[in-house]
């Protein structure tokens, strides 16, 4: 089966997939932000040895871990403004699904962190008068960050794709854009084409950034 | 000479087992006492008790006269505020030095005087340069621990012990990992602490250290203190078949004649 490529149609249409990946970019920015920063204090509610602040962390984990993002961005567009009363539109349905998911997901690596850093750093910290919340957040807290970046620019990678599933509620990014340029010109395979090459675009770089950063994390050890 | 440290009727359980069976130990300003005893005798928990690394099951502690934590329904109750508190007042320094491996040799040495005593940075790094400089490593200010070796890991955790004024200072076994040519230089620092005056309280296995430097020394045994006595009596002539049996075990050390 041979096909006529012809992205002359993609091209004509640019300023309306420039509006969809400013869109994507926008969204990214923002999920990735609450996330990732959402995640740290779920991370270190999770770790509390108090259970009246672990429990809850640990809840919101399992519930957001365990329940696809598409379907929370769905239940938060349609069903949460009926049931509590609050209206969301496109952008807030998909910014707290994939927050919330990504929250959950980075506060474990973030817990898993903290629990990596040698029991004796904390002892450290006490011995010089330092309570909980300032050796946690002078000693064990820079320690254990530095050891899962890796782990989190893989988060942040997974977030600049979950974006796409923003388009099902019709929040405008690249792929509702592109939707948009195939049915106005029944190019759906140059459309959709053109998404996955501007993410693997952006992202590859980004990629290949993350290699050289674990390295540079590595030899610091 | 006056009293510094009180501890009267120490106990510490883990669960069931006991491993501090009643302690009382006065310990006057000046002092260094040396801890022997055999693995499990209960000298690193109490060392540890001191300065509220492990809550003390039972018994009182008085720092310079003042009793830690207030009596409540015949129990002791402690809180977090104070023991920190009292843990900036006591220093101390582990096996495995613990130096903070994100900061320089000099940040470790400042870290508890500007977090914990809220001293101003020009004002910290002078006391820590001071203290750097005491342990012999002012040279080292700017580097990362990784790039120390295990004595001089050693004696910059000392001098961030240091740093913070402590009224008292508890090594707790702070030679036994490091490499045998290693040990003399960390000795040689807290030999020299001792002769400034400093109140000292060391567990440790180096015999011919508790002989040329404590003023006593207590051989604990299943978590009591079965012994104690000036060095050159009771490391010479030990009174006990306990004592006498750990000090033929430690057969590296000879005695001086």
């Amino acid at each position: 089966m041979a096909h006529n490529w012809d992205f002359a149609t993609i091209l004509q249409n640019w300023p309306v997939l420039w509006v969809g990946i400013k869109g994507t970019v926008f969204i990214f920015v923002i999920t990735a932000i609450l996330g990732l920063g959402g995640g740290l204090i779920v991370g270190i509610a999770r770790y509390s040895k108090s259970p009246f602040v672990s429990w809850p962390a640990r809840a919101f984990v399992e519930v957001f871990r365990n329940t696809p993002v598409l379907v929370q961005i769905i239940w938060f567009y349609y069903a949460f403004p009926i049931l509590t009363g609050i209206e969301t539109d496109p952008f807030l349905a998909a910014v707290l699904g994939i927050s919330l998911n990504t929250m959950a997901f980075s506060a474990e690596i973030y817990r898993a962190g903290i629990q990596s850093i040698n029991r004796a750093q904390w002892e450290a910290g006490k011995a010089i008068g330092m309570n909980y919340n300032q050796t946690l957040r002078r000693i064990i807290l820079p320690v254990a960050v530095k050891r899962v970046l890796p782990a989190l620019t893989n988060r942040g990678i997974e977030v600049f794709k979950m974006s796409t599933l923003a388009s099902v509620v019709g929040y405008v990014e690249t792929l509702n854009q592109a939707k948009l340029i195939s049915d106005l010109n029944f190019n759906p395979i140059e459309s959709y084409t053109a998404v996955a090459v501007i993410f693997f675009v952006v992202l590859y770089p980004v990629v290949q950034g993350t290699y050289v950063l674990e390295r540079m994390l590595r030899k610091g050890d | 000479m006056s009293e510094i440290l009180r501890i009267e009727n120490l106990h510490k359980s883990f669960g069931d087992l006991e491993v501090l069976k009643g302690i009382d130990l006065a310990v006057q300003a000046g002092e260094t006492v040396v801890l022997l005893g055999s693995s499990g005798s209960g000298k690193s928990t109490m060392l540890r008790c001191l300065n509220f690394m492990e809550t003390p099951t039972e018994g009182k502690i008085h720092l310079n006269g003042e009793l830690i934590g207030t009596e409540r329904g015949g129990r002791m109750r402690y809180r977090e505020a104070e023991l920190c508190a009292l843990r900036a007042r006591i220093g101390m320094v582990f096996q495995h030095f613990n130096l903070f491996p994100h900061m320089t040799v000099l940040e470790n040495v400042m870290e508890g005087q500007v977090i914990v005593l809220g001293r101003g940075k020009p004002e910290a790094q002078d006391k820590a340069m001071a203290q750097l400089d005491r342990v012999g490593l002012a040279e080292k200010a700017a580097e990362y621990p990784a790039r120390l070796s295990g004595g001089q890991k050693q004696r910059v955790a000392i001098a961030r012990a240091l740093a913070m004024d402590p009224e008292v200072m508890l090594f707790d076994e702070v030679t036994s990992a490091l490499d045998p040519e290693l040990v003399g230089e960390v000795l040689k620092t807290i030999r020299q602490l001792a002769e400034d005056g400093m109140t000292m309280l060391c567990v440790t296995h180096e015999l011919g250290f508790a002989y040329h430097v404590a003023n006593r020394v207590l051989f604990l045994h299943e978590g009591t203190i079965l012994e104690q006595g000036e060095p050159q009596s009771i490391l010479k002539a030990p009174a006990t078949d306990r004592m006498s049996e750990f000090l033929e075990g430690h057969s590296l050390f000879k005695l001086p004649d």
